[in-house]
């Protein structure tokens, strides 16, 4: 492999041209899943279940297909039944049967908002209103709505086929899907050689990624038996895959166009609509088009699991950690998956403790099956482990930022999974808190009768997945270059590729022109998801630009009839090293090329990257009569390595900063003990908005 | 809404970013169905539906409304601003180039309806405070940018015109 470390100076990477696709997203031009229009497309509806935990005695649809304009109906029968086959792609894993049966009900629904029944009709009124049509005998059971008690012995048992994996064993009639064990060291021994032991559980509720654009899928289903999907995703290549095995055909039957995205977080890489417009589509013989309302995204698709975490952690008199336990029950959903093995590696991961044990529960419940949300499993056991050390801290009197530092995780610290950290820049984001203004300033202590100001610290960390990419490199013959790809671009990846390719040729970033593509036109191309893309497909891009000028340069001796040897590419101009006369600008050289067009392309699979960690710092004001709290300063520090385009480094961390704080204060799924969402609405789920108490 | 073929059509006459256009509109639909279904244009887009993220803010004889909330029979003799008529001929609003300089969108769904109300808070308060902009724009969702760099691109863009 070859590396940039070496190389100090850019001359496009660090700076912050216009991003590619900005232009069409500031005009409106940008086509959104939803705005998808193609000849004869009909809409429809999709029937969701009102109990959050039922079987599902009876399906009539007689009613519903006798009305005027309704084309087509369906219901799970119409989908071939998949055996318990597990899949593996990143971020996503779970059974087939499972992946399908969330998609559409079975026999017995698991969470409110489950789909149970769609239809197609010739338009969105006539869908709605003939979706109520439908009737549906559901015997009502009853729902378990949190870990406790879906883990309570008496529990009703939401996945009664299920076969759970217990340390090994395997465990039937259980709702903990999964529970894992890692131990590292003594940890019995570390704790009884402690001076100090604290142990703290937090309770966390199901909070939603929030994306401002509700799910989507378009499909037409041809006479070849061949599917075409436009859809919002996070992974066209995880669309294609989910579909056709929903569907029950090979992978090649399945042509998917990413539109443009409009948020994810992680919530757009399940699939919801896709096998239901397919299936439509079939039925009709029309293209079909189905857009989730804002309570069927809150009630049916990827919240974030709640869940418990506890945590318990053994130190010496210098304050050194000695040993580290957790518990860690996620709530999965209706379906396995809760990101265990995920929170498991993140829980202890700032710290070097040399003996630790790990306990992680995958918890069914009756909510939707959960999704990832920005590094899924590690703000949920962040918020225990950086609490714990906060009231240790508190308790002895310690230096919160020192005690960080003092037990600091860096190159070659044992993680607790297993592997040691490659370098890591924790430690530096640490004293650079301490260096910071934020840090070194004083709290207002001028404030207001019944108000408190405190200031808290915390770490986290996120371990970077690498995986598959694909990018095409074209010469276009006025010398720019056109860039294909398969990573769907969610927040400015189309500029950080572009931008990683220009450098390697020495070109503007407005010269490489790129294009997201579908599924029949690149190669294989995992999510834009778990902190990848920047990384995998901008080496792939990296790679493919070397190609190129390689191709280039070959192509330029072929011309000028000199040895390859002979010929500098070099800032988009070619020369010769010994022929001063010899020279010419890529444009010239692209004009008039010899043997056919300039092309190169390249893949990439890698291993994860040493891990991505940040230190914020977070001063609250706090109503001590109504417990209103006021975020009135926050400074992120985060090891980004070298940002491609800064402005949209920023943006993430101020993002994912604002994520935070809502996380924190605001936003919770508020459930009945029926199940049932109750503030499935933006009134009632606050996202955070544009109003802040100060102007830090 | 039962029988909707059986309800009668209302036809209007308005103006849709300058044009003067007949319509002819089911009387169920609101603006934003209008604007993308009926008149054809996407640029204004759906987040809730009910009223709460702004992502389909448009002008109606220059007040901000959410599209969703209204009728579209409710245009009838009035004029509509979309983020369609933003840009001239001569180029982009100073506002659409703020935001594109200022990295003021991510995935960009929201970006329609901050660039709309922030066109008409220039259009009546030409050099608002950072205050101000907050406050104008607190009806507007955004997920991912964390509204600081929308709040600077306004301010640049209100420097700028």
């Amino acid at each position: 492999m070859v590396s940039t470390s070496d190389k100090k100076e850019y001359k496009v990477i660090g700076t912050r041209p216009i991003r590619h696709d900005g232009y069409d997203k500031v005009t409106g031009r940008a086509q959104y899943g939803a705005d998808i229009k193609l000849p004869g497309l009909v809409l429809g509806a999709v029937l969701r279940s009102p109990h959050a935990h039922a079987i599902i005695k009876n399906i009539d649809t007689s009613e519903a297909e006798k009305i005027p304009g309704v084309l087509a109906v369906m219901t799970s029968d119409d989908l071939p039944r998949l055996d318990d086959v597990q899949r593996a792609s990143s971020e996503e894993s779970g059974s087939e049967k499972h992946l399908s049966e969330n998609v559409l009900a079975y026999k017995k629904v698991m969470y409110k908002g489950h789909a149970v029944a769609a239809l197609a009709a010739i338009d969105q009124n006539t869908a709605e209103e003939a979706i109520k049509k439908i009737k549906v005998d559901y015997e009502i059971l009853e729902p378990v709505i949190n870990v406790d008690q879906a883990m309570h012995k008496d529990a009703p048992i939401i996945l009664e086929d299920f076969e759970a994996d217990h340390l090994g064993k395997k465990v039937l009639n259980t709702n903990v899907a999964l529970h894992e064990r890692y131990d590292f060291g003594d940890v019995e021994k570390g704790f009884s050689n402690s001076d100090f032991v604290l142990e703290k559980e937090v309770n966390m509720q199901t909070v939603h990624q929030g994306y401002i654009e509700p799910h989507n899928a378009t499909a037409i289903w041809d006479e070849e038996n061949r599917v075409k999907i436009w859809t919002s995703t996070q992974g066209s290549f995880v669309v294609r895959d989910s579909v056709s095995k929903v569907l029950g055909l090979d992978v090649s039957r399945v042509r998917v166009t990413p539109m443009e995205i409009g948020g994810g977080f992680g919530g757009k890489i399940p699939i919801y609509l896709e096998p239901l417009a397919a299936i439509l589509s079939k039925k009709s013989r029309r293209p079909v088009k189905l857009v989730m309302t804002r309570t069927d995204v809150f009630e049916a698709t990827g919240p974030a699991p709640g869940g418990k975490v506890k945590v318990k952690l053994g130190v010496d008199s210098s304050g050194k950690m000695l040993a580290a336990k957790a518990v860690i029950k996620l709530e999965a959903g209706g379906f396995p998956e809760a990101f265990i093995e995920a929170a498991s590696k993140c829980v202890f991961s700032c710290y070097d403790i040399p003996s630790t044990r790990i306990d992680g529960y995958d918890v069914i419940v009756n909510k939707p099956s959960s999704a990832p949300y920005r590094a899924p499993g590690s703000p949920q056991v962040a918020f225990a482990i950086e609490t714990l050390v906060d009231e240790i801290c508190s308790e002895k009197g310690w230096n919160p930022l020192e005690f960080r530092i003092k037990n600091v995780a860096r190159k070659g610290t044992r993680t607790a999974l297993g592997p040691l950290y490659t370098r890591i820049g924790l430690e530096e984001c640490l004293k650079a808190a301490k260096k910071s203004d934020h840090w070194k300033s004083k709290l207002d202590d001028n404030l207001s009768p019944g108000k408190k100001r405190g200031r808290g610290i915390a770490s986290g960390y996120w371990f970077n997945i690498g995986f598959k990419s694909h990018v095409n490199l074209a010469l276009n013959t006025d010398g720019t270059v056109a860039l294909t790809e398969g990573s769907t671009d969610i927040g400015g990846t189309r500029a950080s590729i572009s931008m990683q390719a220009a450098e390697v040729l020495g070109i503007p970033a407005e010269d490489v022109r790129p294009t997201v593509v579908d599924t029949d036109s690149i190669g294989y191309t995992d999510v834009t998801g778990g902190s990848r893309t920047c990384y995998a497909t901008g080496y792939a891009a990296y790679l493919a630009s070397q190609k190129l000028i390689q191709e280039i340069e070959e192509k330029a001796a072929l011309k000028w009839d000199i040895d390859v040897e002979e010929v500098i590419y070099e800032n988009g101009i070619i020369k010769s090293k010994s022929d001063s006369e010899l020279k010419m600008t890529l444009k010239e050289f692209a004009d008039d090329s010899p043997g056919g067009p300039i092309t190169a392309n390249a893949s990439v699979d890698l291993e994860e990257a040493g891990g991505g960690f940040g230190v914020h710092i977070a001063d609250v004001e706090i109503d001590e009569s109504t417990g209103k709290t006021d975020v009135v300063r926050y400074t992120a520090i985060q090891d980004c390595g070298k940002a491609i385009h800064p402005s949209y480094v920023e943006g993430q961390l101020q993002g994912g900063a604002t994520q935070g704080i809502g996380w924190a204060l605001n936003e919770e799924y508020y459930m009945s003990r029926d199940g049932i969402m109750e503030n499935s609405s933006y009134l009632d789920y606050r996202n955070a908005y544009f109003l802040r108490p100060s102007d830090d | 809404m039962a029988n909707s073929k059986k309800v009668k059509k209302i036809q209007i006459t308005t103006t849709i970013n300058g044009q003067e256009m007949e319509l002819l509109i089911p009387p169920y639909i609101s603006l934003l169905e209008t604007l993308r279904e009926i008149v054809g244009i996407t640029g204004t887009k759906e987040g809730c539906n009910d009223g709460n993220c702004g992502a389909c803010t448009v002008t109606i004889d220059r007040r901000i409304v959410d599209s969703c909330l209204v009728l579209g029979a409710e245009i009838d003799g009035k004029n509509v601003e979309t983020i369609e008529g933003m840009a001239t001929p001569e180029g982009l609003h100073p506002l659409q180039q703020a935001f594109l300089e200022e990295a003021a969108l991510q995935c960009g769904i929201c970006t329609p309806g901050f660039l709309v109300a922030s066109k008409n808070l220039l259009d009546k308060e030409p050099n608002p405070s950072e205050g101000r902009i907050r406050h104008w724009l607190a009806g507007n969702l955004c997920r991912c940018t964390g509204y600081d760099k929308i709040v600077k691109a306004v301010q640049k863009a209100s420097e700028n015109s």
